[in-house]
């Protein structure tokens, strides 16, 4: 049987991370037509390569569908509970850098803490009569920080994409998103939380802790490691 | 662990005791709208109950206790005064520990009274305790009103009240806020700046959001009425404190607070009010010389509780949940019954953990 090794299916992050294993000497390729997600791997015998979507590799890691998975350490923490007892952190890529980050109108000159957000969001509460909407797709990270953090009396709104859209929309007061360079907070009037750095992500190969393997598959995972100057 | 149709016939034992005491047995749904759960817990209680939906009612949680479905259905059509009992599942999302159960049963009691507090508070935790007698457990108690009424009561102004009193449930944020209310804390540098601007409204961006500019400013006000304060005295942090290490026994613990009510007499209220039910606990026979007293208890748990709150534990074993909790929560009537409000206490028991309990004696 195979190694499975799960990669992003698409853009940057498929392309860096094919770049990252083939400077280590092992050749990741796309085949079959641009459409299909379908891959060979050279260099390594008995290992398959997977093409998932990014969000989707830390539930097929814990799952044991997959032995190896490069996805950012933001969503293995959002999606996966216990993360540490599901999966192993192996190497970081050094590439995909993201903070995951709180961000609020540039426009709240009062607002620059988490402890001014706690006592804007007491006042919103109180004059709107709702609690001070955050959009994010990071629910639990989020939560979890604000909550840790002491901040109450805000709630935290789905939104999927175009985050940084929302206030402007008038659906959101806030948001917790993920940005690298800022750029597109800025273009949309928003300044980001001075001591708010929810978590600091990047590319990551993960090892499942729950795919199981018999002794063909673990001669063939610790070449794999080797090859990539790794420890089992 | 004990099978279901065990448990389930523990639990039943324990309605029919709740009943044979003047409770009448009420049943509410499992799924539970929402709306009024998050309103009344914030966001936290995503963190701890499961979140369904459909297209057409919305949001809706697999219920995490039964409080808020019973106290909703007593003030809709409920008589006065009530006594009421139920049994049933409850769900709790556990993303941390495997090992603690995501559903379980819950057997409950609760009292909506006006009459005399002090006796429904004692009532309670004397039938939950006597619902408890076939195991040995450790009951500990507080009072988050004695907490409260030191807070209304401080030399300070209502801002910082009013901002203390939000955070009495979060122990460390709690903490945060005196240390900066005393000054023992410094002002954030950014907010220093901004109050020593020229223009502090004054900024590059888009005035976009619901929150409005105005708002801003009446917070900016706000900073400015809070920076020109007096610091909250040494003296009235150190009673704060002292308040919060107060852990004996009960009669013990009302001679402290006492005490400490000669410098702090806001809490004299708050201390008639521990003796009653301290008076009221001794009529029901609880051996009040051995009951545990601490002034910090319920701090950490659910943010409704705002009187007498007890719990009942397995003596030498913090892992395990508590088999029984409860307490006083008048503020959520008061959030629930939209300009009603009764007084309430009440309490649960898991009659899983009493089951395992009695199975190893």
């Amino acid at each position: 049987m195979t190694i499975k090794l799960g990669v992003p299916s698409k853009g940057r992050l498929m392309e860096k991370t094919f770049s990252w294993f083939g400077a280590r000497g092992v050749g990741l390729s796309r085949t079959g037509s641009d459409r299909e997600y379908a891959g060979a791997v050279d260099g390594v015998d008995g290992v398959e390569l997977v093409l998932l979507s990014a969000g989707e590799i830390p539930r097929e890691l814990a799952a044991g569908r997959i032995h190896l998975g490069v996805t950012g350490i933001d969503l293995v923490r959002e999606k996966l509970g216990q993360w540490e007892q599901q999966v192993q952190e192996k190497a970081e890529l050094g590439f995909g850098h993201a903070d995951l980050i709180i961000a609020v109108p540039g426009c709240w000159v009062d607002v620059d803490t988490l402890e001014d957000l706690d006592a804007a969001a007491a006042a919103f509460r109180r004059k709107h009569g709702f609690r001070l909407r955050i959009a994010t797709k990071y629910h639990r990270l989020v939560r979890e920080y604000l909550q840790a953090n002491g901040v109450a009396d805000y709630q935290l709104v789905d939104s999927q994409g175009a985050t940084e859209g929302t206030i402007k929309n008038l659906t959101a007061e806030g948001v917790a998103d993920i940005t690298s360079t800022g750029d597109t907070l800025r273009a949309n009037h928003l300044k980001i939380l001075s001591d708010a750095l929810v978590l600091k992500s990047q590319a990551t190969l993960f090892k499942s802790r729950k795919a199981a393997m018999d002794d063909e598959e673990r001669v063939t995972m610790k070449a794999l490691l080797t090859t990539l100057g790794l420890d089992d | 662990m004990a099978g279901k149709a065990i448990i389930r016939a523990r639990a039943a034992a324990l309605t029919s005791q709740f009943e044979a005491v003047g409770a009448v047995p009420v049943e509410t749904p499992v799924l539970l709208p929402a709306e009024a759960l998050l309103e009344l817990y914030g966001e936290d209680i995503r963190g701890r109950a499961y979140v369904t939906s459909d297209a057409l009612r919305g949001e809706q949680m697999l219920r995490p206790d039964f409080t808020v479905p019973v106290v909703q259905m007593h003030m809709s059509d409920g008589a006065e005064p009530a006594r009421y009992t139920y049994s049933g599942e409850v769900f709790r999302r556990q993303e941390e520990d495997p090992s603690r159960a995501n559903e379980y049963i819950q057997v409950g009691y609760e009292v909506f009274d006006r009459e005399n507090p002090a006796a429904s508070d004692a009532e309670v935790f004397a039938v939950m305790q006597d619902a408890l007698k076939s195991v040995e457990l450790r009951a500990a108690t507080g009072d988050i009103g004695i907490l409260a009424a030191a807070v209304a009561g401080l030399e300070t102004t209502t801002r910082r009240k009013r901002a203390l009193a939000r955070h009495i449930w979060r122990p460390r944020k709690f903490k945060a806020l005196l240390d900066r209310y005393s000054g023992k804390a410094e002002v954030p540098q950014s907010r220093a700046t901004l109050l020593a601007a020229d223009d502090p409204m004054a900024h590059e961006f888009l005035d976009i959001g619901l929150r409005s500019q105005s708002e801003v400013a009446e917070r900016i006000d706000g900073l400015r009425h809070d920076m020109a304060a007096e610091p909250i005295s040494p003296l009235q942090v150190e009673l704060i404190e002292a308040l919060l290490t107060v852990r004996e026994t009960l009669p013990n613990a009302l001679e402290h607070i006492r005490d400490l009510a000669v410098d702090m007499p806001a809490i004299t209220e708050a201390t008639f009010r521990l003796r009653d039910r301290m008076h009221a606990l001794e009529a029901r026979g609880v051996d009040v010389e051995s009951l545990e007293f601490e002034a910090s208890y319920g701090r950490t748990s659910m943010e409704y509780y705002d009187g007498f709150v007890f719990g009942f534990y397995v003596p030498g074993r913090a892992d395990l949940p508590p088999v029984a909790t409860g307490g006083r929560y008048d503020a959520l009537t008061r959030v629930l019954g939209q300009g009603r409000e009764i007084p309430a206490v009440g309490g649960v028991i898991r009659p899983s953990l009493l089951v395992d309990l009695e199975d190893a004696a």
